[in-house]
């Protein structure tokens, strides 16, 4: 996490505001966030850039009790391995939603939201989050 | 062929040690395997030394050289090793490798770690480093809450429960109490560890291995040369290595370590030996998940039979296959860096008949699994006892 003058990078992450990711279309895989080299295909993968599909299903979920430094007034909350509607997977918060809902295989949509305000000479890290769909 | 075979150990008591600096642990634990190696700190080569976030801990960088000096081995290379909570066993495997290549015969390898300067808070951001962190950490997935993702997903696929990760915990504090150097002394019931509050569902706090004060070293020598200076030289018979994705979404699958699967298939391959040829196994349960993951990789039972295994008994120190009978990470402790290193000590503690009242009964081979961070890396080595000088 940096402190101070922020790195141009952090006004960028493309992942972290709108889920860009990109895909292969040599193997079809779908890589979130984007990699500069298709693991399964190496120089014979061609990766082009592609919007991740903003809504997808829990694959696995923790509530944390104990966070890291920055989470305090979080806590507890939900983690999960969301795995998106096209294929590609991720880990995000799931928040605003009825504890009860969250569960392997609940459908979740983003939300964009606050993560984490860490340092107070440092930047407050926005990104995704998701939540429950009614 | 060269071979590399272990000569001489230190190690220090696994603990909170508030009252000794980072270098008088590493020292320590060097200088008692230098003494009980039977040669000189001027033979020694060269020496790697692993540390996870000595940084992040203490505030030291450059530790290959400290340890060195410490050790008052200049000017001799040394170079400090990082895999995250494989460190150690990394160390390890380049002290193996550099005999092996012919570059040197007599080579230290040190871990540590000393993780009790910090607060918990700031210790758990230093180990969330292990794992990915833009794509994990950034979003307050925990160390705990990496491993509790994994077996939340084998909880669902196989229909392991927590009492039976549970009974990972229970056995390694049984198994702890007879090691001395170890960091616990108390055992603990299933009911101990479910009433123990949830740190990452379903992981409770009895189901995670504590922060950690503590140092391993062994002295590795090519083994013709073993045999000749030692008693009791232990051979590294191989030494395996492999890594996955870092993150956890990266992974083909959440409920198998796909590292440790190559490295133990690798492993066994080169030693023409099965996973019912090993007597004992070291394996790197940070998380009681992890210990049942770690047996189903290396295939001491089926894909999903972890849980069930365990709570069999057949884990257990007079089981079909004991592993952790140091106490593992959960009973001993788990200072990161010192681990792998530690786990090699155990190792030949065993195979020499040295373990005393933990020894287990005509020990001959033996596995040591180390595992950095969710399972991006793992080392794996087998372990056998030759005859040495009479």
């Amino acid at each position: 996490m940096p402190s101070g003058s922020l790195p141009l990078i952090w006004r960028k992450f493309g992942e972290r505001y709108d889920l860009d990711g990109n895909c292969c279309t040599t193997c079809g895989t779908c890589f979130f966030p984007a990699r500069k080299v298709c693991p399964n295909c190496r120089r014979k993968g061609k990766l082009v850039a592609r919007k991740m599909a903003k809504t997808g299903k829990i694959v696995s979920y923790t509530e944390v009790c104990s966070g890291p430094a920055g989470f305090e007034h979080e806590t507890p909350y939900f983690i999960t391995i969301v795995e998106l509607d096209n294929n590609a997977k991720l880990l995000s918060q799931v928040v605003d939603s009825d504890r009860e809902k969250i569960k392997i295989g609940a459908r979740v949509e983003k939300v964009f939201r606050k993560i984490s305000d860490i340092d107070p000479e440092g930047p407050i890290a926005y990104g995704y989050k998701f939540k429950i769909v009614e | 062929m060269r071979n590399v075979s272990i000569i001489g150990l230190g190690c220090t008591k696994f603990g909170e040690h508030w009252d000794k600096s980072f270098r008088e642990l590493i020292a320590e634990a060097g200088i008692e395997a230098i003494l009980s190696s039977g040669i000189e700190g001027k033979d020694i080569q060269a020496l790697y030394g692993g540390s996870m976030a000595s940084g992040r801990f203490i505030g030291q960088e450059h530790i290959g050289a400290l340890i060195a000096d410490q050790l008052g081995l200049n000017p001799i290379p040394a170079t400090r090793v990082e895999n995250a909570c494989a460190s150690g066993g990394t160390a390890l495997r380049c002290g193996y490798m550099a005999i092996k290549s012919g570059e040197y015969d007599i080579v230290a390898v040190g871990g540590i770690e000393k993780m009790t300067d910090v607060g918990t808070q700031q210790a758990a951001i230093a180990l969330g480093g292990a794992g990915d962190q833009e794509t994990e950490l950034f979003h307050g997935a925990s160390f705990p809450a990496l491993y509790a993702l994994m077996a939340r997903r084998h909880m669902h696929e196989f229909g392991t429960t927590e009492e039976q990760m549970a009974s990972v915990s229970v056995k390694n504090h049984k198994n702890a109490m007879l090691n001395p150097k170890a960091q616990f002394h108390r055992e603990i019931s299933v009911e101990d560890v479910m009433r123990s509050g949830y740190i990452a569902s379903p992981l409770k706090l009895l189901d995670c291995s504590p922060i950690t004060d503590g140092a391993a070293a062994v002295i590795l020598c090519e083994s013709d040369k073993a045999r000749e200076i030692c008693e009791k030289p232990v051979e590294i018979i191989a030494s395996e290595q492999a890594s996955d994705s870092l993150a956890l979404i990266g992974r083909k699958s959440l409920v198998e370590t796909m590292a440790a699967k190559v490295a133990a298939k690798k492993a066994f391959e080169k030693a023409k030996l099965k996973p019912k040829d090993i007597n004992f196994a070291e394996v790197h349960d940070c998380f009681s998940i992890a210990e049942i993951l770690a047996i189903e990789a290396i295939g001491f039972c089926g894909k999903g039979e972890g849980g069930k295994f365990t709570e069999q008994g057949k884990t257990a120190f007079d089981g079909e296959i004991p592993v952790n009978v140091s106490g593992g990470l959960k009973g001993k402790g788990h200072p990161v860096g010192a681990t792998g290193v530690a786990q090699a000590v155990e190792a030949c503690l065993q195979l020499r008949g040295e373990a005393d009242k933990r020894q287990v009964k005509d020990a001959k081979i033996g596995l040591a699994h180390n595992v950095g961070g969710s399972g991006a890396t793992c080392t794996l080595h087998l372990f056998k006892a030759l005859e040495g000088r009479k």
